[in-house]
Protein backbone atom coordinates (compact mmCIF):
# COMPACT_ATOMS: atom_id res chain seq x y z
CA UNK A 1 0.00 0.00 0.00
CA UNK A 2 2.47 2.22 0.74
CA UNK A 3 4.61 1.79 -2.22
CA UNK A 4 1.43 1.99 -4.13
CA UNK A 5 0.88 5.80 -2.27
CA UNK A 6 4.94 6.56 -3.22
CA UNK A 7 4.21 5.46 -7.27
CA UNK A 8 1.51 7.60 -7.52
CA UNK A 9 3.00 10.59 -5.75
CA UNK A 10 6.54 10.85 -7.70
CA UNK A 11 4.06 10.46 -11.16
CA UNK A 12 2.23 13.74 -10.04
CA UNK A 13 5.52 14.91 -8.96
CA UNK A 14 6.88 14.09 -12.66
CA UNK A 15 4.04 15.94 -14.36
CA UNK A 16 4.29 19.04 -12.33
CA UNK A 17 8.28 19.02 -13.18
CA UNK A 18 8.76 22.24 -15.10
CA UNK A 19 9.56 21.66 -18.64
CA UNK A 20 13.35 21.72 -19.23
CA UNK A 21 13.97 25.29 -20.54
CA UNK A 22 15.94 24.02 -23.83
CA UNK A 23 15.10 20.23 -24.90
CA UNK A 24 13.83 18.31 -22.77
CA UNK A 25 15.10 14.64 -22.73
CA UNK A 26 11.92 12.21 -22.08
CA UNK A 27 12.45 8.70 -20.59
CA UNK A 28 14.24 9.93 -17.67
CA UNK A 29 11.96 8.53 -14.35
CA UNK A 30 12.58 7.01 -11.56
CA UNK A 31 13.15 3.21 -11.55
CA UNK A 32 11.97 2.41 -8.14
CA UNK A 33 11.58 3.51 -4.69
CA UNK A 34 11.34 2.12 -1.18
CA UNK A 35 8.30 2.26 0.79
CA UNK A 36 9.15 5.75 2.98
CA UNK A 37 9.90 4.44 6.60
CA UNK A 38 10.42 6.53 9.75
CA UNK A 39 14.44 6.22 10.68
CA UNK A 40 14.77 2.38 10.03
CA UNK A 41 18.42 2.07 9.59
CA UNK A 42 20.55 4.08 7.20
CA UNK A 43 19.75 6.29 4.43
CA UNK A 44 20.09 5.22 1.11
CA UNK A 45 20.40 7.09 -2.30
CA UNK A 46 18.82 5.72 -5.42
CA UNK A 47 18.79 7.05 -9.29
CA UNK A 48 17.46 4.84 -11.90
CA UNK A 49 16.78 5.56 -15.34
CA UNK A 50 14.11 4.09 -17.12
CA UNK A 51 16.12 4.20 -20.57
CA UNK A 52 19.18 3.32 -21.04
CA UNK A 53 19.81 5.02 -24.28
CA UNK A 54 19.18 8.27 -25.53
CA UNK A 55 19.42 9.30 -29.16
CA UNK A 56 20.47 13.02 -29.99
CA UNK A 57 19.95 14.13 -33.62
CA UNK A 58 23.05 15.15 -35.78
CA UNK A 59 21.85 18.93 -34.95
CA UNK A 60 21.64 18.50 -31.60
CA UNK A 61 22.31 21.81 -29.91
CA UNK A 62 23.00 21.14 -26.21
CA UNK A 63 19.80 20.13 -23.80
CA UNK A 64 19.37 19.45 -20.52
CA UNK A 65 19.28 16.03 -18.81
CA UNK A 66 17.12 15.36 -16.03
CA UNK A 67 17.68 12.38 -13.37
CA UNK A 68 15.06 12.01 -10.82
CA UNK A 69 16.09 9.91 -7.31
CA UNK A 70 14.96 8.96 -3.74
CA UNK A 71 16.76 9.15 -0.53
CA UNK A 72 15.43 6.21 1.25
CA UNK A 73 15.17 6.14 5.26
CA UNK A 74 14.96 10.07 5.43
CA UNK A 75 14.81 11.41 8.94
CA UNK A 76 12.33 14.01 8.65
CA UNK A 77 13.83 16.12 11.13
CA UNK A 78 17.54 16.44 9.25
CA UNK A 79 15.32 16.65 5.53
CA UNK A 80 13.35 19.74 7.10
CA UNK A 81 16.83 21.34 7.87
CA UNK A 82 17.79 20.63 4.86
CA UNK A 83 21.03 19.16 5.50
CA UNK A 84 20.49 16.48 3.15
CA UNK A 85 23.08 16.89 -0.02
CA UNK A 86 22.74 15.26 -3.36
CA UNK A 87 25.84 15.44 -5.94
CA UNK A 88 24.32 13.78 -9.39
CA UNK A 89 27.71 13.56 -11.69
CA UNK A 90 27.39 12.32 -15.57
CA UNK A 91 30.62 10.89 -16.68
CA UNK A 92 31.26 10.89 -20.33
CA UNK A 93 33.28 7.75 -22.24
CA UNK A 94 37.41 7.58 -21.25
CA UNK A 95 39.78 8.05 -24.04
CA UNK A 96 43.30 8.87 -24.29
CA UNK A 97 43.67 12.77 -24.71
CA UNK A 98 46.83 14.53 -25.48
CA UNK A 99 47.47 18.17 -24.64
CA UNK A 100 49.81 20.24 -26.52
CA UNK A 101 51.33 23.71 -25.96
CA UNK A 102 51.73 26.27 -28.34
CA UNK A 103 55.18 28.03 -27.84
CA UNK A 104 56.32 31.23 -29.82
CA UNK A 105 59.17 29.73 -32.34
CA UNK A 106 60.74 32.19 -34.81
CA UNK A 107 57.47 34.57 -33.97
CA UNK A 108 54.52 31.90 -35.04
CA UNK A 109 52.82 30.02 -32.64
CA UNK A 110 53.85 26.44 -32.87
CA UNK A 111 52.86 23.34 -31.27
CA UNK A 112 55.89 22.38 -29.27
CA UNK A 113 55.60 20.13 -25.97
CA UNK A 114 52.91 17.72 -25.42
CA UNK A 115 51.58 15.55 -22.49
CA UNK A 116 49.09 12.19 -23.25
CA UNK A 117 46.57 11.67 -20.18
CA UNK A 118 45.03 8.23 -20.19
CA UNK A 119 41.20 7.23 -19.26
CA UNK A 120 40.24 10.84 -19.52
CA UNK A 121 36.29 11.19 -19.28
CA UNK A 122 35.09 13.35 -22.44
CA UNK A 123 32.90 15.10 -20.27
CA UNK A 124 31.93 15.02 -17.02
CA UNK A 125 28.53 17.42 -15.74
CA UNK A 126 27.85 17.96 -12.10
CA UNK A 127 25.27 19.01 -10.62
CA UNK A 128 24.55 20.07 -6.93
CA UNK A 129 21.93 21.40 -4.66
CA UNK A 130 23.95 23.38 -3.23
CA UNK A 131 27.61 25.47 -3.46
CA UNK A 132 30.13 22.50 -3.67
CA UNK A 133 31.94 23.84 -0.37
CA UNK A 134 28.69 24.06 1.84
CA UNK A 135 27.75 20.60 0.86
CA UNK A 136 30.87 18.88 2.43
CA UNK A 137 35.21 19.61 2.93
CA UNK A 138 37.83 19.22 0.14
CA UNK A 139 39.30 16.21 1.83
CA UNK A 140 36.02 14.40 1.09
CA UNK A 141 35.82 15.68 -2.08
CA UNK A 142 39.23 14.15 -3.13
CA UNK A 143 38.71 11.22 -1.33
CA UNK A 144 35.65 10.65 -3.38
CA UNK A 145 37.38 11.88 -6.26
CA UNK A 146 34.41 13.81 -6.90
CA UNK A 147 34.05 17.55 -9.42
CA UNK A 148 36.40 18.38 -12.25
CA UNK A 149 38.90 19.23 -9.92
CA UNK A 150 39.48 16.37 -7.66
CA UNK A 151 38.77 13.55 -10.77
CA UNK A 152 42.06 11.70 -10.92
CA UNK A 153 43.58 12.34 -14.36
CA UNK A 154 46.56 9.56 -15.22
CA UNK A 155 49.30 10.85 -17.45
CA UNK A 156 50.51 7.99 -19.99
CA UNK A 157 54.14 8.44 -18.41
CA UNK A 158 54.22 9.01 -15.07
CA UNK A 159 57.97 9.38 -14.80
CA UNK A 160 57.43 12.59 -16.39
CA UNK A 161 58.05 16.26 -14.18
CA UNK A 162 55.13 16.21 -11.87
CA UNK A 163 55.02 20.27 -12.51
CA UNK A 164 54.64 19.87 -15.89
CA UNK A 165 52.38 17.19 -15.90
CA UNK A 166 50.21 19.87 -13.29
CA UNK A 167 50.27 22.77 -15.72
CA UNK A 168 49.20 20.22 -18.13
CA UNK A 169 46.18 18.27 -16.20
CA UNK A 170 44.93 21.99 -15.32
CA UNK A 171 44.81 23.10 -18.78
CA UNK A 172 43.55 19.50 -19.64
CA UNK A 173 40.16 20.54 -17.50
CA UNK A 174 40.18 24.37 -18.25
CA UNK A 175 40.03 23.00 -22.06
CA UNK A 176 37.19 21.21 -21.56
CA UNK A 177 35.69 23.21 -19.59
CA UNK A 178 35.86 26.05 -21.91
CA UNK A 179 34.47 23.24 -24.72
CA UNK A 180 31.39 23.21 -22.52
CA UNK A 181 32.09 19.36 -21.54
CA UNK A 182 33.90 19.75 -17.97
CA UNK A 183 31.01 21.02 -16.04
CA UNK A 184 29.20 22.09 -12.67
CA UNK A 185 25.25 23.69 -12.26
CA UNK A 186 25.19 24.37 -8.61
CA UNK A 187 21.35 24.14 -7.68
CA UNK A 188 21.09 21.84 -10.20
CA UNK A 189 19.99 19.02 -8.15
CA UNK A 190 16.53 19.98 -6.33
CA UNK A 191 14.44 17.94 -3.64
CA UNK A 192 10.67 17.78 -4.67
CA UNK A 193 9.85 15.70 -1.41
CA UNK A 194 11.69 14.65 1.22
CA UNK A 195 12.88 11.75 0.03
CA UNK A 196 12.70 12.68 -3.96
CA UNK A 197 14.94 14.88 -6.11
CA UNK A 198 15.45 16.15 -9.37
CA UNK A 199 18.64 16.61 -11.18
CA UNK A 200 19.06 18.68 -14.43
CA UNK A 201 22.71 18.55 -16.15
CA UNK A 202 23.40 20.51 -19.04
CA UNK A 203 24.55 18.03 -22.15
CA UNK A 204 26.94 19.94 -24.21
CA UNK A 205 26.05 20.20 -28.10
CA UNK A 206 29.15 18.51 -28.65
CA UNK A 207 28.56 15.64 -25.84
CA UNK A 208 30.51 12.39 -26.99
CA UNK A 209 28.49 9.88 -27.70
CA UNK A 210 28.78 6.20 -25.94
CA UNK A 211 28.05 5.50 -22.54
CA UNK A 212 27.59 7.64 -20.06
CA UNK A 213 27.74 6.59 -16.01
CA UNK A 214 25.33 8.56 -13.81
CA UNK A 215 26.04 8.43 -9.88
CA UNK A 216 24.52 10.17 -7.27
CA UNK A 217 26.07 10.59 -3.72
CA UNK A 218 24.71 11.52 -0.82
CA UNK A 219 25.59 13.63 2.24
CA UNK A 220 23.83 14.37 5.87
CA UNK A 221 25.39 17.03 7.86
CA UNK A 222 28.62 17.01 5.34
CA UNK A 223 28.90 13.11 5.82
CA UNK A 224 29.19 11.14 2.75
CA UNK A 225 26.56 8.80 3.67
CA UNK A 226 26.20 6.43 -0.13
CA UNK A 227 25.97 6.68 -3.84
CA UNK A 228 24.21 4.84 -6.73
CA UNK A 229 25.00 4.99 -10.21
CA UNK A 230 23.67 3.71 -13.96
CA UNK A 231 24.36 3.70 -17.15
CA UNK A 232 23.13 5.39 -20.14
CA UNK A 233 24.17 5.39 -23.62
CA UNK A 234 24.15 8.23 -25.91
CA UNK A 235 23.73 7.69 -29.83
CA UNK A 236 23.36 9.86 -32.34
CA UNK A 237 20.38 9.00 -34.91
CA UNK A 238 19.60 10.87 -38.32
CA UNK A 239 21.34 10.89 -41.53
CA UNK A 240 24.21 12.72 -40.91
CA UNK A 241 24.66 10.24 -38.36
CA UNK A 242 24.58 7.73 -40.81
CA UNK A 243 27.30 8.90 -43.26
CA UNK A 244 29.31 9.72 -40.14
CA UNK A 245 29.11 5.97 -39.89
CA UNK A 246 29.62 4.88 -43.29
CA UNK A 247 32.77 6.97 -43.75
CA UNK A 248 34.29 5.51 -40.26
CA UNK A 249 33.38 1.89 -41.14
CA UNK A 250 33.55 1.84 -45.06
CA UNK A 251 36.22 4.40 -45.80
CA UNK A 252 37.48 2.67 -48.88
CA UNK A 253 33.77 2.89 -50.13
CA UNK A 254 32.96 5.85 -48.86
CA UNK A 255 36.04 7.27 -51.23
CA UNK A 256 34.96 5.86 -54.21
CA UNK A 257 31.27 7.53 -53.44
CA UNK A 258 32.35 10.82 -52.56
CA UNK A 259 34.62 10.62 -56.01
CA UNK A 260 31.75 9.50 -58.24
CA UNK A 261 29.89 11.85 -56.85
CA UNK A 262 32.36 14.68 -57.75
CA UNK A 263 32.40 13.25 -60.90
CA UNK A 264 28.43 13.24 -61.92
CA UNK A 265 28.54 16.72 -60.13
CA UNK A 266 31.27 18.20 -62.58
CA UNK A 267 29.75 16.41 -65.54
CA UNK A 268 26.05 17.97 -64.83
CA UNK A 269 27.65 21.06 -63.96
CA UNK A 270 28.46 21.32 -67.53
CA UNK A 271 25.48 19.87 -68.86
CA UNK A 272 23.51 22.17 -67.14
CA UNK A 273 25.44 25.33 -67.05
CA UNK A 274 27.76 25.35 -70.28
CA UNK A 275 28.52 28.63 -71.39
CA UNK A 276 30.71 27.55 -74.74
CA UNK B 1 20.10 28.39 -43.15
CA UNK B 2 22.19 25.98 -41.17
CA UNK B 3 23.73 22.41 -42.48
CA UNK B 4 25.32 20.06 -40.48
CA UNK B 5 28.67 18.70 -41.42
CA UNK B 6 29.00 14.87 -40.94
CA UNK B 7 32.66 14.70 -40.60
CA UNK B 8 33.72 18.04 -39.29
CA UNK B 9 31.31 17.65 -36.65
CA UNK B 10 29.73 21.08 -36.75
CA UNK B 11 26.72 23.76 -38.24
CA UNK B 12 27.48 25.89 -40.93
CA UNK B 13 25.67 27.98 -43.43
CA UNK B 14 24.57 26.41 -46.73
CA UNK B 15 24.32 30.05 -48.21
CA UNK B 16 27.56 30.77 -47.17
CA UNK B 17 29.35 27.58 -48.80
CA UNK B 18 26.82 27.86 -52.30
CA UNK B 19 28.81 31.55 -52.04
CA UNK B 20 31.82 30.15 -51.27
CA UNK B 21 31.87 27.05 -53.76
CA UNK B 22 30.18 30.20 -56.63
CA UNK B 23 33.14 32.06 -56.30
CA UNK B 24 35.94 30.26 -56.61
CA UNK B 25 34.04 28.46 -59.28
CA UNK B 26 33.40 31.71 -61.26
CA UNK B 27 37.17 32.55 -60.37
CA UNK B 28 38.71 28.95 -61.29
CA UNK B 29 36.56 29.44 -64.54
CA UNK B 30 37.89 33.01 -65.31
CA UNK B 31 41.61 31.92 -64.82
CA UNK B 32 41.16 28.01 -65.78
CA UNK B 33 42.64 26.89 -62.28
CA UNK B 34 41.11 24.30 -60.50
CA UNK B 35 40.44 26.65 -57.51
CA UNK B 36 41.60 24.11 -55.05
CA UNK B 37 44.14 26.46 -53.64
CA UNK B 38 41.89 28.94 -52.45
CA UNK B 39 38.88 26.92 -51.39
CA UNK B 40 41.23 24.93 -48.70
CA UNK B 41 41.98 28.41 -47.47
CA UNK B 42 38.44 29.42 -47.38
CA UNK B 43 37.41 26.74 -45.63
CA UNK B 44 40.47 27.18 -43.00
CA UNK B 45 39.24 30.59 -42.58
CA UNK B 46 35.80 29.51 -41.87
CA UNK B 47 36.77 27.42 -38.89
CA UNK B 48 36.73 23.83 -40.51
CA UNK B 49 39.41 22.19 -39.58
CA UNK B 50 42.34 22.23 -41.79
CA UNK B 51 42.65 17.99 -42.03
CA UNK B 52 39.02 18.34 -43.29
CA UNK B 53 39.55 21.12 -45.58
CA UNK B 54 42.76 19.60 -47.13
CA UNK B 55 40.89 16.47 -47.84
CA UNK B 56 37.41 18.00 -48.81
CA UNK B 57 39.02 20.33 -50.92
CA UNK B 58 40.55 17.28 -53.11
CA UNK B 59 36.85 16.02 -53.25
CA UNK B 60 35.30 19.44 -54.96
CA UNK B 61 38.89 19.58 -57.17
CA UNK B 62 37.95 15.76 -58.91
CA UNK B 63 34.55 17.80 -59.86
CA UNK B 64 35.55 20.75 -60.91
CA UNK B 65 39.14 19.01 -62.71
CA UNK B 66 36.39 17.16 -64.75
CA UNK B 67 34.35 19.61 -65.92
CA UNK B 68 36.96 21.67 -66.58
CA UNK B 69 38.39 18.90 -68.76
CA UNK B 70 35.17 17.53 -70.35
CA UNK B 71 35.66 21.02 -72.51
CA UNK B 72 38.99 20.34 -73.17
CA UNK B 73 38.40 16.76 -74.39
CA UNK B 74 35.84 18.11 -76.85
CA UNK B 75 38.37 20.62 -78.02
CA UNK B 76 41.16 17.52 -78.22
CA UNK B 77 43.44 19.85 -76.57
CA UNK B 78 44.26 16.71 -74.34
CA UNK B 79 47.56 15.17 -74.30
CA UNK B 80 46.04 11.60 -72.90
CA UNK B 81 50.01 9.91 -73.23
CA UNK B 82 51.80 12.75 -71.54
CA UNK B 83 49.03 12.82 -68.98
CA UNK B 84 49.02 9.10 -68.16
CA UNK B 85 53.09 9.60 -67.38
CA UNK B 86 52.16 12.27 -64.99
CA UNK B 87 49.39 10.70 -63.31
CA UNK B 88 51.96 7.98 -62.65
CA UNK B 89 54.08 10.23 -60.93
CA UNK B 90 50.98 11.79 -59.37
CA UNK B 91 49.75 8.61 -57.52
CA UNK B 92 53.40 8.05 -56.09
CA UNK B 93 53.67 11.48 -54.64
CA UNK B 94 49.74 11.42 -53.45
CA UNK B 95 50.80 8.78 -51.87
CA UNK B 96 54.20 9.89 -49.90
CA UNK B 97 51.95 12.72 -49.48
CA UNK B 98 49.73 10.84 -47.80
CA UNK B 99 51.94 8.92 -44.97
CA UNK B 100 53.28 12.61 -44.32
CA UNK B 101 49.91 13.87 -44.00
CA UNK B 102 48.79 10.67 -41.32
CA UNK B 103 52.97 11.20 -39.58
CA UNK B 104 51.86 15.05 -39.12
CA UNK B 105 48.45 14.80 -37.62
CA UNK B 106 49.67 12.00 -35.14
CA UNK B 107 52.20 14.84 -34.10
CA UNK B 108 50.18 17.69 -33.80
CA UNK B 109 52.28 19.90 -36.60
CA UNK B 110 49.46 19.09 -39.77
CA UNK B 111 47.90 22.41 -39.24
CA UNK B 112 51.31 24.34 -39.09
CA UNK B 113 52.36 22.38 -41.99
CA UNK B 114 49.74 23.35 -43.96
CA UNK B 115 49.28 27.06 -43.55
CA UNK B 116 53.43 27.13 -44.18
CA UNK B 117 53.13 25.60 -47.31
CA UNK B 118 50.41 27.45 -48.05
CA UNK B 119 52.02 30.65 -47.28
CA UNK B 120 55.18 30.14 -49.39
CA UNK B 121 53.56 28.53 -52.14
CA UNK B 122 50.78 31.08 -52.67
CA UNK B 123 53.48 33.80 -51.80
CA UNK B 124 55.92 32.67 -54.17
CA UNK B 125 53.75 31.81 -57.10
CA UNK B 126 51.51 35.09 -56.12
CA UNK B 127 54.66 37.01 -56.57
CA UNK B 128 55.88 35.80 -59.49
CA UNK B 129 52.67 36.01 -61.36
CA UNK B 130 52.30 39.84 -60.03
CA UNK B 131 55.80 40.71 -61.33
CA UNK B 132 54.90 39.03 -64.66
CA UNK B 133 51.81 41.00 -65.26
CA UNK B 134 53.01 44.12 -64.19
CA UNK B 135 55.64 44.09 -66.59
CA UNK B 136 53.23 42.85 -69.43
CA UNK B 137 50.98 45.86 -68.22
CA UNK B 138 54.00 48.22 -68.83
CA UNK B 139 55.34 46.29 -72.04
CA UNK B 140 51.51 46.65 -73.22
CA UNK B 141 51.64 50.66 -72.61
CA UNK B 142 54.98 51.19 -74.08
CA UNK B 143 53.47 49.58 -76.97
CA UNK B 144 56.43 46.55 -76.92
CA UNK B 145 55.61 43.10 -78.59
CA UNK B 146 55.27 41.01 -75.92
CA UNK B 147 58.65 38.31 -75.71
CA UNK B 148 57.23 35.18 -75.03
CA UNK B 149 60.00 31.93 -74.79
CA UNK B 150 59.30 29.90 -77.86
CA UNK B 151 58.95 26.25 -77.50
CA UNK B 152 61.28 23.91 -78.59
CA UNK B 153 64.55 25.73 -77.19
CA UNK B 154 66.32 23.16 -75.24
CA UNK B 155 67.47 22.88 -71.68
CA UNK B 156 69.17 20.27 -69.30
CA UNK B 157 65.64 18.46 -69.18
CA UNK B 158 66.40 17.47 -72.40
CA UNK B 159 69.79 15.87 -71.52
CA UNK B 160 68.34 13.55 -69.15
CA UNK B 161 67.51 9.78 -70.38
CA UNK B 162 64.42 7.68 -70.92
CA UNK B 163 63.16 9.76 -73.69
CA UNK B 164 59.43 9.26 -74.94
CA UNK B 165 57.82 10.74 -77.35
CA UNK B 166 54.52 12.38 -76.56
CA UNK B 167 52.93 13.01 -79.73
CA UNK B 168 49.97 15.26 -79.11
CA UNK B 169 52.82 17.69 -77.41
CA UNK B 170 55.32 17.56 -80.48
CA UNK B 171 57.59 16.78 -77.51
CA UNK B 172 60.36 13.86 -77.24
CA UNK B 173 61.65 14.39 -73.70
CA UNK B 174 63.19 12.28 -71.03
CA UNK B 175 60.21 10.83 -68.46
CA UNK B 176 62.14 11.83 -65.48
CA UNK B 177 61.13 15.23 -64.85
CA UNK B 178 57.42 14.45 -66.32
CA UNK B 179 56.86 11.71 -63.27
CA UNK B 180 59.02 14.00 -61.35
CA UNK B 181 56.77 16.91 -61.69
CA UNK B 182 53.66 14.63 -61.19
CA UNK B 183 55.02 13.43 -57.90
CA UNK B 184 55.68 17.04 -56.43
CA UNK B 185 52.45 17.87 -57.76
CA UNK B 186 50.83 14.54 -56.62
CA UNK B 187 52.20 15.51 -52.64
CA UNK B 188 51.00 18.67 -52.59
CA UNK B 189 47.66 17.53 -53.39
CA UNK B 190 47.67 15.15 -50.62
CA UNK B 191 48.66 17.42 -48.33
CA UNK B 192 47.71 21.10 -49.79
CA UNK B 193 43.86 19.92 -51.33
CA UNK B 194 44.82 21.30 -54.33
CA UNK B 195 44.69 20.27 -57.85
CA UNK B 196 48.21 22.14 -58.26
CA UNK B 197 46.79 23.29 -61.60
CA UNK B 198 48.37 26.84 -60.43
CA UNK B 199 51.81 24.96 -60.37
CA UNK B 200 51.67 22.24 -63.34
CA UNK B 201 50.43 24.33 -65.76
CA UNK B 202 53.99 26.66 -65.62
CA UNK B 203 56.21 23.79 -65.32
CA UNK B 204 54.67 22.39 -68.06
CA UNK B 205 55.46 25.02 -70.08
CA UNK B 206 58.63 26.35 -69.05
CA UNK B 207 60.53 23.14 -67.85
CA UNK B 208 59.09 20.73 -70.16
CA UNK B 209 57.92 23.31 -73.27
CA UNK B 210 54.51 21.92 -73.83
CA UNK B 211 52.58 23.84 -76.20
CA UNK B 212 50.31 26.33 -74.19
CA UNK B 213 46.98 24.77 -76.33
CA UNK B 214 47.30 21.27 -74.83
CA UNK B 215 48.66 22.28 -71.35
CA UNK B 216 45.56 22.95 -69.31
CA UNK B 217 43.95 20.23 -70.54
CA UNK B 218 46.45 17.75 -70.17
CA UNK B 219 46.49 19.17 -66.29
CA UNK B 220 43.10 18.90 -65.79
CA UNK B 221 43.34 15.31 -67.24
CA UNK B 222 45.48 14.27 -64.45
CA UNK B 223 44.59 16.40 -61.93
CA UNK B 224 41.04 14.45 -61.77
CA UNK B 225 42.67 11.23 -61.28
CA UNK B 226 45.11 12.04 -58.88
CA UNK B 227 42.49 14.60 -56.67
CA UNK B 228 39.96 11.21 -57.15
CA UNK B 229 43.16 8.67 -55.56
CA UNK B 230 43.95 11.77 -52.91
CA UNK B 231 40.24 11.92 -52.11
CA UNK B 232 39.80 8.41 -51.79
CA UNK B 233 42.81 7.20 -49.66
CA UNK B 234 42.35 10.53 -47.51
CA UNK B 235 38.89 9.13 -46.52
CA UNK B 236 40.31 5.20 -45.82
CA UNK B 237 43.36 6.15 -43.90
CA UNK B 238 42.40 9.76 -42.29
CA UNK B 239 38.22 9.95 -42.39
CA UNK B 240 38.69 13.41 -43.25
CA UNK B 241 36.30 13.48 -46.30
CA UNK B 242 33.21 15.77 -45.83
CA UNK B 243 31.00 14.38 -48.24
CA UNK B 244 28.15 17.21 -47.55
CA UNK B 245 30.44 19.84 -47.52
CA UNK B 246 32.56 19.07 -50.91
CA UNK B 247 28.61 18.51 -52.28
CA UNK B 248 28.01 21.79 -51.23
CA UNK B 249 30.89 23.50 -52.82
CA UNK B 250 30.96 21.51 -55.73
CA UNK B 251 27.42 22.61 -56.86
CA UNK B 252 28.58 26.63 -56.53
CA UNK B 253 31.84 25.55 -58.04
CA UNK B 254 30.78 24.33 -61.44
CA UNK B 255 28.39 26.47 -62.14
CA UNK B 256 30.46 29.49 -61.24
CA UNK B 257 33.47 28.00 -63.22
CA UNK B 258 31.01 28.38 -66.73
CA UNK B 259 30.06 31.79 -65.96
CA UNK B 260 33.39 32.59 -64.93
CA UNK B 261 35.13 30.87 -68.15
CA UNK B 262 32.61 33.39 -70.07
CA UNK B 263 33.78 36.31 -68.35
CA UNK B 264 37.63 35.46 -68.34
CA UNK B 265 36.99 35.57 -72.30
CA UNK B 266 36.26 39.44 -72.30
CA UNK B 267 38.79 40.63 -70.01
CA UNK B 268 42.55 41.30 -70.86
CA UNK B 269 45.14 38.65 -69.91
CA UNK B 270 47.18 41.09 -68.07
CA UNK B 271 45.19 42.98 -65.78
CA UNK B 272 43.21 39.56 -65.27
CA UNK B 273 46.58 37.83 -63.84
CA UNK B 274 47.59 40.71 -62.14
CA UNK B 275 43.98 40.41 -60.08
CA UNK B 276 44.56 36.92 -59.37
CA UNK B 277 48.07 37.29 -58.08
CA UNK B 278 47.13 40.04 -55.54
CA UNK B 279 44.39 37.86 -54.12
CA UNK B 280 46.74 35.14 -53.86
CA UNK B 281 49.05 37.02 -52.25
CA UNK B 282 45.82 38.29 -49.90
CA UNK B 283 45.45 35.18 -48.97
CA UNK B 284 49.20 33.92 -48.35
CA UNK B 285 48.82 36.84 -46.14
CA UNK B 286 46.18 36.02 -44.15
CA UNK B 287 47.07 32.77 -43.57
CA UNK B 288 50.78 33.92 -42.64
CA UNK B 289 49.14 36.25 -39.84
CA UNK B 290 47.54 33.56 -38.32
CA UNK B 291 50.88 32.14 -37.56
CA UNK B 292 52.39 34.84 -35.82
CA UNK B 293 48.75 35.85 -33.95
CA UNK B 294 49.07 34.71 -30.23
CA UNK B 295 45.84 32.36 -29.94
CA UNK B 296 43.11 32.49 -27.51
CA UNK B 297 44.35 29.54 -25.81
CA UNK B 298 47.80 27.84 -25.71
CA UNK B 299 46.82 24.21 -25.51
CA UNK B 300 44.81 22.39 -27.09
CA UNK B 301 43.43 18.96 -27.10
CA UNK B 302 43.43 16.40 -29.73
CA UNK B 303 42.22 12.59 -29.11
CA UNK B 304 44.40 10.51 -31.00
CA UNK B 305 43.07 8.04 -33.49
CA UNK B 306 39.53 10.25 -33.59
Amino acid sequence: MARAATAALLLILAAAAPVAAQEALEGLTPLSSEPLQQNTGREAIQIGLSTNRVEITADFSGADLTIFGSVENVDPQIARQGRYDVVVVLEGPAREVVVRRKDRVLGMWINMASESFINVPMSYSVATTRMPQDITDAASYKRLSLGADNLHIEPLDREGNPVTIEDFRTALRDRKAAAGLFNMRVGGVEFLSQSLFRASLPLSPSVPVGTHKARAFLFKNGVFIGESSDYLTIVKAGFEQSIYRFSSNHGFAYGILATALAVLTGWLGRVVFRKD
Amino acid sequence: MGIYLPIAEMSVNLFVLLAMGAAVGFLSGMFGVGGGFLITPLLIFYNIPPAIAVATGANQVVASSFSGALSHMKKRTIDFKLGTVLLAGGVLGSTIGIYVFTLLRAVGQLDLFISLLYVILLGVVGGLMLVESVRALRRARDGAAPTLKKSGQHNWIHRLPLKMRFRASKLFVSVIPVIGIGAGIGFLSAIMGVGGGFIMVPALIYLLKVPTNVVVGTSLFQIIFVSAFTTIVHASTNYTVDVVLAFMLMIGGVAGAQYGAKAGQRLRGEQLRALLALLVLAVALRLGFDLFVRPNSIYSLATPGY
